[in-house]
């Protein structure tokens, strides 16, 4: 599944891992494309799955005219070595019904690679919250088991809003019905977590905003300066730093306008 | 959803919802699910010698792979370049998806993925497709084909349609600039495009997506040539955009300067009559 595009091979142990759910909004994607471009990340491999939908197109993070032609593809791992930090961008949707597969493709590459941790950007529809989800920040978080055992103290500093568990049946007062995890709109996120907590048992944490379909950027923005309090991505750039937009962003709601409309 | 003279659209939707997957079906449905996903499998049937030479373990040595998508690439070559009757039909992939039309007598669709092997130069393969190859079936299409081919400084060129629609520009495109091409290259493409790169945020999807993404993995020199035209049929003027891509390859693939007019009418009636909505 993983293929580098190095000569010599990629070594990604004790690494943190960052990553997108393709989600509502595709804001985890576009966080992961603002550390990305603002980091200058390079390129280390490719996800080469038939899970995902193909696409390709020029350099998304280019600058200038002269690194404008480059190759990119569905699914791309980028690090930065001295910073211990590995970054996936997925750039499409998951193939219809190959969403268990891709998931078990991806822990298992994730466990074989000694990630020291993931963190996994998503989002959630903010339509379909419930009355105590209303209130206060749209910013949840959820941490596995042994990532808990690690980081329970920096997240308690942080004052972050766990996830909550929503009852299965809302509206039917039914005892036995445990409150579960319910994440709308957060594609593979949920199910990520539970194979993450359950069968493997990896360190994992799941950042998510609920939002809705619409121009995302200030949510991706929210998100990742987040993520930025927790992982400190920023402060080796010195304190005026911002994250930079890439150049794909660019016409996100399509061409120029005709002035002959007019 | 649909349009107000009720044609249906897909309508794609970014929100994503979790899959079901881990409903239990009943045997029934797994059995449906099974058979169905049979029938989506790609199949390559290749002739006579070209099977025997695979089942030996002997793939097909391979320099120049030239694949068309879409009507106006596929018409092209056929007009400019097979016209020429030095190639011999080697293969054909059989793509089954929502969007085959039902078999009435001679199946149209299985014959929309043909291999062509030149006479001369053997390790020269064009190959056109015309039908409908669907997202989850790209991948697997990909494989297969390059599976059996025996890479010998391979370089492969696909000639794709696009829609100028599709095009996203900031200056405003007017209509008498397409059709055009732009150019879409893997890393090991040390050679020169035959037009300007494709420029952000403009992607290529589909097949030839699926051929850059193996080619780009696989370290494999290629190349996309996707052309915007605002003609949704075979149209001449847009075939004729494709010919400086292959002026690259050398004596193998001639192409036919001034094909007949004939020739050219032959691929542009046949759609025609099917895209009045109002017969």
């Amino acid at each position: 599944m993983f293929i580098s595009s190095q000569n010599s091979p990629v070594a990604f142990k004790g690494f943190t891992l960052v990553m997108p759910a393709v989600a509502v909004g595709n804001v985890g994607q576009l966080a992961v494309d603002l550390i990305i471009s603002t980091l200058n990340l390079s390129r280390v491999g490719y996800l080469h799955t038939d899970c995902l939908i193909p696409m390709a197109g020029n350099n998304p993070y280019s600058t200038c005219k002269e690194d404008a032609e480059g190759l990119h593809c569905p699914a791309e791992v980028f690090t930065a070595a001295e910073r211990k930090l590995a970054v996936l961008q997925i750039r499409v949707p998951i193939i219809q019904k190959k969403s268990k597969k891709f998931r078990q493709m991806l822990v298992s590459w994730i466990k074989s690679s000694g990630f020291s941790r993931t963190v996994v950007l998503s989002s959630s529809h903010a339509y379909q919250r419930d009355d105590q989800q209303l209130h206060g920040t749209p910013l949840r978080y959820l941490a596995t088991p042994s990532l808990l055992k690690v980081s329970v103290d920096t997240l308690k500093e942080l004052g972050w809003r766990e996830m909550e568990r929503v009852p299965a049946f809302p509206g039917v007062k039914d005892a036995d019905a445990e409150p579960r995890l319910c994440i709308p709109g957060g594609g593979i996120t949920k199910g990520l977590y539970s194979d993450s907590c359950l069968a493997e048992d990896l360190p994992l944490a799941v950042l998510l905003l609920f939002c809705s379909e619409g121009d995302n950027i200030p949510d991706a923005f929210a998100l990742v300066n987040h993520l930025n309090d927790w992982l400190h991505l920023l402060d080796t750039l010195g304190c005026e730093c911002k994250w930079k937009i890439p150049t794909s962003w660019s016409l996100l709601f399509g061409s120029g306008i005709p002035p002959a409309l007019f | 959803m649909a349009t107000f003279f009720g044609e249906v659209l897909s309508v794609y939707s970014r929100a994503v919802d979790e899959d079901d997957e881990d409903l239990d079906e009943n045997e029934e449905d797994e059995q449906i699910r099974r058979e169905l996903d049979e029938k989506r499998t790609v199949q390559l049937q290749w002739s006579t010698d070209v099977t025997e030479s695979l089942r030996s373990g002997n793939k097909l040595l391979c320099s120049d792979f030239v694949l068309a998508v879409g009507h106006n690439a596929a018409s092209f070559l056929s007009a400019y370049v097979l016209a020429s009757a030095k190639w011999d039909a080697v293969g054909r992939a059989l793509v089954w998806n929502e969007r085959s039309r039902a078999a009435t007598g001679q199946t149209s669709e299985e014959s929309a993925c043909v291999f062509y092997r030149h006479k001369d130069t053997p390790a020269v393969l064009i190959c056109h497709v015309t039908c409908y190859v669907a997202e989850d079936q790209q991948f697997q299409w990909t494989e297969k084909v390059f599976d059996c081919l025996q890479p010998r400084e391979l370089t492969v060129t696909v000639l794709s349609d696009g829609s100028v629609a599709d095009y996203k520009t900031a200056d405003y495109l007017c209509s008498s600039s397409a059709p055009f091409l732009r150019a879409l290259h893997t890393s090991a493409f040390s050679d020169q495009p035959v037009c300007q790169p494709l420029e952000q945020p403009n992607i290529v999807t589909g097949l030839p997506a699926a051929v850059l993404n193996h080619c780009q993995v696989h370290r494999i020199a290629a190349v996309v040539y996707q052309c915007y035209s605002d003609v949704i049929g075979p149209d001449s003027v847009t075939m004729e955009t494709y010919k400086p891509t292959l002026t690259k390859l050398g004596k193998s693939i001639q192409v036919n300067s001034s094909p007949q007019t004939d020739a050219l009418r032959k691929f542009v009636r046949a759609t025609e009559i099917q895209s009045n909505l109002y017969i």
